[in-house]
């Protein structure tokens, strides 16, 4: 059976993603007195291992992404690789262009996390095939 | 969007006075009980395309983009993104122009309003009473003095009663 609906994650709320030096990224966790948090490599692994299941399905892929952007986070790279490999075995262009503009619009005012996502996937993109919304000109309305 | 016809029905009376139903126009219909395609932004893979019944260039495309996305020309790459979803990002972030339309009906009402008060004004309304015309209020305002209204802070402090004058 399918892995389980994706656990949600007991640190909770996060802001920013940490990748980029600059950003003092609180880490606004839950108050639990018991129980492990979970580390932000705990979490990107946790996602990135959801995504690279070879034989994800379509519903799978899309919970994962509907899920991953119900967070208050922007996703890091790695994540977002695994879930473009995931849209190209489900032979999947317009989701994987889909993702592209949502983590765009889940960064919100901070209009250099875009770039600097789009400019880590870039190995990807180009070996999958996958352009760009600015690329194809649906960037702006 | 998922949509299937349903049927509007009419009713009629046959001559012994019971009910029986008339089928007549098509309606498009949503069907609730199905998966909905919808433009959130919160949701960016929806449950279903937004093209469910392809046409045959259409399946075409969808074989291609089963081979290596490399060789997708951008239209065809546009193509496949506008079957799977109605509206971009952007387009579903657009604004409308409604709210000139509101205000331009808000200040379109005020006016038609002012209008009417106006007409009210001249053609509603009767004459003012008589104790409002200057020669009532003249000889009105002279007894009120006499009389010494307000003396201490209000209205007869304000006249001047050596000079005989408004202070």
């Amino acid at each position: 059976m399918f892995r389980a609906a994706v656990r949600l994650s007991v640190s909770g709320v996060r802001s920013l993603t940490r990748s980029r030096p600059q950003y003092a990224a609180p880490l606004a966790a839950r108050c639990y007195s018991h129980g492990k948090q979970e580390t932000d490599e705990e979490f990107d692994a946790r996602w990135v291992s959801y995504f690279s299941k070879p034989d994800i399905d379509a519903w799978e892929l899309r919970k994962g992404m509907n899920t991953l952007i119900g967070y208050d986070l922007v996703p890091e790279p790695k994540i977002l690789e695994a879930a473009l490999r995931a849209c190209r075995r489900l032979n999947d262009l317009g989701s994987a262009i889909r993702i592209l503009e949502a983590v765009k619009d889940k960064a919100g005012p901070h209009k250099e996390i875009y770039p600097y996502l789009i400019q880590e996937l870039r190995p990807t993109l180009n070996e999958l095939g996958i352009s760009t919304p600015e690329e194809l000109g649906i960037d702006k309305a | 969007m998922l949509n299937q016809r349903a049927r509007a029905v009419k009713y009629g009376r046959r001559a012994n006075n019971s009910f029986i139903v008339f089928r007549c126009a098509d309606v498009d219909v949503l069907d609730c009980s199905v998966p909905q395609y919808n433009n959130r932004l919160d949701t960016p893979l929806p449950d279903v395309p937004f093209v469910r019944n392809l046409g045959a260039d259409q399946k075409k495309l969808k074989e291609k983009e089963k081979g290596a996305w490399t060789s997708l020309s951008k239209e065809e790459k546009l193509a496949l993104y506008r079957l799977s979803f109605e509206l971009t990002y952007p387009e579903m972030k657009r604004g409308s122009g409604e709210w000139k339309t509101v205000l331009g009906g808000i200040f379109f009402f005020l006016g038609f309003t002012g209008l009417l008060v106006w007409w009210q004004r001249f053609s509603v309304f009767g004459d003012v009473p008589h104790t409002l015309s200057p020669e009532w209020v003249e000889q009105q305002t002279q007894r009120m003095l006499d009389m010494r209204v307000n003396p201490v802070h209000g209205f007869s402090t304000k006249w001047d009663y050596e000079k005989k004058q408004w202070k």
